[in-house]
């Protein structure tokens, strides 16, 4: 990822507000989406084969989302990638469309990865897994010891001081503190949080900068720290060729996994082309172009994408690991309105200490 | 009945103040109005309620926010005068009439590269592996890498580079105009170079550095990326606490809070400026 990728990331909830209607046209798909769905590799041989063109445009958090779609005109929209544990949000607030679910590959993804409980309300199939990944401890290999990152009390000790980088994202990163404290993310509460803002509070004194994607990314190809907290293959993968030194790994106490979903937005006037371009972004040639996204690499949830994928990709991916990965990793924390609140504010406090 | 005077006096100022009220006016009205509405849960409620302020000004976190902005602010405004007049009187009086143009281009020359690719660029130099260090570390001067990138130091020389330019640019304007006798005058009545300085030249050129220093006090304190690039998020500065809570929290009364309390700063800074801010000199 290139930092004018991240930058445009970054700008563009700004950016679609100048966005005249008119140059988002009917017969086209509009998709809301993650920086890996820019990439052409993966929405060309879409656009041709349906003869349309995607117009997208990136965003970061589903607050930004969900903000740009209320300013926009009902049908402005006909996709939108989220965050898998904010599907149920987004449903709440009445923006997705029910999706077919016996024409979507869910049967092919890798156990446990459709997600169910998130993209499924009252049995009806509102959105699909697309893509997964872990939010752990990259390293540089070359620098730390191996063994010290299985232990995450040792990840963040005083013995990295100043060559850590913590990812700046409140969920997975305060995840990774509650598995270390022995807390199931799932089970998380406001009981938890004191413990977890000490934890947090020791990344800090012993983290050298707290840094979004590019940031971290930046940090650790640059020697500028030799740990980040909360990265993974996300963070890693695009470097594999260049610096084989920079890997991750899943500590024994476990990690967070991230999904991604994508689903169909209900006001779109665009519903079957729309389902289309799910179908194909799920099925085994999209999930393999999306898979290896020149903006991030990560898992696609569809495991026939392996067919799709050269042996050098799925080393990369670890293919071979999912099945113990995916044992040992635990699902985002998905706190109510008010937990997110305390949880955003310990996160705040841990920035200003 | 109104007179046509007057009729025709509304015409004149009506695009000026339509335009005032529908992109100032109006906005920082809904802005304000925002900082007192709350949250229940992830739902705006509208009404009047002090929550907001209570809370910025209660939560030490919020707080230091503002404390930050405000710090790294007047250092960066002084620092940059510091830096800024001796530039501005150099390639006035010490550059050749006829090079002047030249000097004063390749003064601002940094200002045509992008703000984002700029402090990507700071963020190289300072780092551990940048020039900074590589050059101390093979003069021998250190042996381990300075931590100089994710500080506020970086953040300020950011700062700094970019208003330097812009503070050059007030400053030489000012100082271009003043005619040189004045200091002759106040040395042939004997006063020293420093006095003619200190008693003349100083106070004649203070709306051109009160200008700059204005500009740069309202585009510092209300900058985002810079602190974002290279500050590290070791502290947030006031527009990164906002950006959080429209990006993550979608708590736009908060933010809108916090705001207005930019703003209420922006415009104390004003009120100090203004007895020397004469746009007229410039």
């Amino acid at each position: 990822m290139t930092y004018f990728a991240a930058r445009r990331g970054l700008m563009s909830s700004f950016a679609i507000l100048a966005l005249p209607a008119a140059a988002m046209a009917a017969e086209d798909l509009n998709a809301l989406v993650w920086c890996d769905h820019t990439d052409p590799a993966l929405i060309e041989p879409f656009e041709q084969q349906h003869g349309i063109r995607v117009n997208l445009r990136e965003y970061e958090g589903t607050a930004t989302a969900l903000a740009l779609l209320e300013q926009s005109r009902p049908g402005d929209w006909d996709v939108l990638v989220i965050d898998a544990i904010d599907v149920p949000r987004a449903v709440g607030a009445g923006l997705m469309a029910e999706l077919p679910a016996e024409d979507l590959a869910t049967a092919d993804f890798w156990p446990g990865v459709a997600m169910e409980d998130q993209t499924q309300v009252d049995g009806k199939t509102y959105a699909v897994t697309e893509k997964f990944g872990y939010n752990t401890i990259s390293f540089n290999s070359d620098k730390v010891d191996a063994a010290d990152m299985q232990d995450l009390a040792t990840v963040w000790s005083d013995k990295y001081t100043d060559r850590i980088a913590v990812y700046d994202y409140y969920l997975p990163v305060m995840g990774l503190a509650a598995i270390a404290n022995g807390v199931e993310t799932a089970n998380l509460s406001a009981d938890d949080l004191p413990a977890l803002k000490e934890t947090l509070f020791t990344m800090k004194d012993n983290a050298r900068s707290v840094g979004e994607v590019v940031a971290s990314q930046t940090a650790l190809a640059t020697g500028e720290v030799d740990i980040v907290i909360g990265g993974g293959e996300w963070l890693t993968a695009v470097l594999a060729e260049e610096q084989p030194e920079l890997t991750w790994t899943i500590p024994d106490q476990g990690a967070v996994r991230w999904a991604q979903s994508i689903g169909v937005l209900e006001a779109s006037e665009n519903k079957d082309l729309a389902v289309e371009f799910v179908k194909y972004i799920t099925g085994p040639e999209g999930q393999a172009r999306l898979a290896t996204s020149s903006c991030y690499w990560g898992m696609p949830a569809n495991q026939k994408a392996g067919e799709h994928l050269s042996d050098a990709q799925k080393k990369v991916l670890r293919w071979d690991d999912q099945p113990d990965y995916l044992k040992r990793a635990q699902l985002y924390p998905a706190p109510d309105a008010d937990l997110d609140g305390q949880m955003q504010d310990v996160w705040l406090e841990m920035l200003q200490h | 009945m109104p007179k046509p005077e007057t009729i025709r006096g509304w015409g004149f100022v009506a695009p000026a103040l339509i335009w005032t009220l529908a992109f100032f006016v109006v906005p920082f009205g809904i802005m304000a109005a925002m900082s007192f509405a709350t949250l229940d849960g992830r739902e705006l409620v509208w009404g009047f309620s002090l929550e907001n302020y209570t809370r910025l000004f209660g939560q030490s976190y919020l707080l230091r926010a503002i404390v930050v902005s405000l710090e790294i602010t007047l250092t960066v405004t002084i620092v940059s005068i510091v830096l800024a007049y001796p530039l501005a009187w150099i390639i006035v009086y010490r550059v050749p009439a006829r090079w002047q143009r030249l000097a004063l281009l390749l003064a601002i020359l940094p200002f045509w590269t992008s703000y984002v690719v700029r402090s990507y660029a700071w963020l190289l130099v300072l780092s551990r592996e940048g020039v900074i260090n590589q050059t101390l570390m093979g003069l021998g001067v250190i042996s381990e890498p300075l931590t100089l990138a994710s500080t506020r130091f970086a953040t300020v020389t950011g700062f700094v580079h970019f208003f330097v330019m812009l503070l050059t640019l007030t400053i030489y304007a000012n100082l271009v105009q003043l005619p040189a006798n004045y200091r002759r005058a106040a040395v042939d009545l004997g006063a020293s170079s420093w006095q003619a300085f200190r008693h003349v030249v100083l106070p004649l050129t203070m709306p051109g550095i009160a200008t700059g220093a204005f500009l740069t006090f309202v585009l510092c304190i209300g900058d985002y990326i810079t602190p974002q690039i290279l500050g590290g998020n070791n502290e947030l500065t006031g527009p990164q606490i906002i950006m959080v809570q429209l990006g993550r929290g979608a708590n736009f009364p908060l933010a809108a809070a916090m705001s207005i309390v930019l703003m209420a700063l922006v415009t104390l800074a004003y009120l100090a400026a203004s007895r020397w801010l004469r746009l007229d000199r410039l």
